[in-house]
């Protein structure tokens, strides 16, 4: 598989969840295993944490299977709307917005 | 404070089954000794390891899959599921934590087990709670609190403490 960045797990998230925002941030300190994001869609609508996380795993199996760390937040365009401005992938679990322990 | 002392009688407590042989045995038993396992083989999870997982997975009312061990996490993400446990409160006694980088594997199969990419995992009462990102929004909006009560594995609060909560 080609290597996974940014730019492509947003298109990913985009095309295969139908996400309306998405924000994908790098949180390896620069090795791009490692990667935090805000998913938004609708398609997360009447689901709970786990199930949305789970449809998430299940879209991108092959890209989180290849990378160390990933995190997701996972929310309906009606929850995204409440916290728009303060809405951000999560950092939770890093350490200065990098994650420890890649070489693990 | 309360949840410090939890926190930290948590963590003494904790490694212990972790490192209790009766549990561990029968995974490291089931380890190949065989070269890297290809990706298509690794999705395939024997019934040697199910039945391992099984018993790992029943080995206390909550169970934690982490990289490192509660008193030494090896990532981020172990140490902030540890972190939630122990400021929920979580009993030493209902306890157990396993280290997959001790076990190539339960990594692997844990993954597999579950259906769920990522390592910390939870588990409460044989049912997967999640991984950090569920925990950590769990703890924040007070599900967790609320499902550790229901499920009464949390240390009981003193009379003190106990109205304070109220």
């Amino acid at each position: 598989m080609a290597s996974i960045t940014e730019a492509s797990l947003r298109e990913a998230i985009t095309q295969r969840l139908g996400a309306i925002h998405v924000e994908v941030t790098d949180m390896s300190g620069g090795c791009g295993q490692a990667f935090t994001s805000l998913i938004v869609s609708p398609q997360f609508q009447d689901l709970k944490s786990l199930k949305r996380h789970r449809l998430v795993n299940t879209a991108l199996k092959e890209e989180i299977a290849a990378i160390h760390a990933w995190t997701a937040k996972c929310q309906t365009p009606a929850e995204w709307d409440k916290e728009r401005d303060t809405a951000a992938p999560s950092l939770d679990g890093t350490v200065g917005g990098h994650v420890e322990g890649t070489n693990q | 404070m309360f949840s410090r002392s939890v926190a930290s009688s948590l963590l003494r407590q904790a490694a212990r089954p972790a490192a209790r042989p009766a549990v561990r045995a029968p995974l490291a038993a089931f380890r190949m000794p065989v070269a890297p396992l290809t990706p298509f083989q690794m999705r395939l999870l024997s019934d040697a390891t199910r039945g391992a997982i099984d018993k790992a997975v029943a080995s206390a009312p909550v169970v934690l899959f982490m990289k490192g061990t509660p008193e030494t996490p090896q990532c981020g993400f172990s140490r902030a599921v540890i972190q939630i446990l122990g400021i929920q409160g979580v009993s030493p006694d209902k306890f157990a934590a396993f280290n997959v980088l001790e076990d190539p594997e339960l990594r692997e199969g844990i993954k597999e087990y579950s259906d769920w990419p990522t390592i910390p995992q939870l588990y409460l009462n044989k049912e997967f709670v999640g991984g950090c990102d569920i925990l950590v929004s769990m703890h924040q909006n007070g599900d967790l609190a609320k499902l550790f009560e229901e499920n009464k594995v949390l240390v009981e609060a003193e009379e003190g403490e106990k109205k304070e909560q109220q």
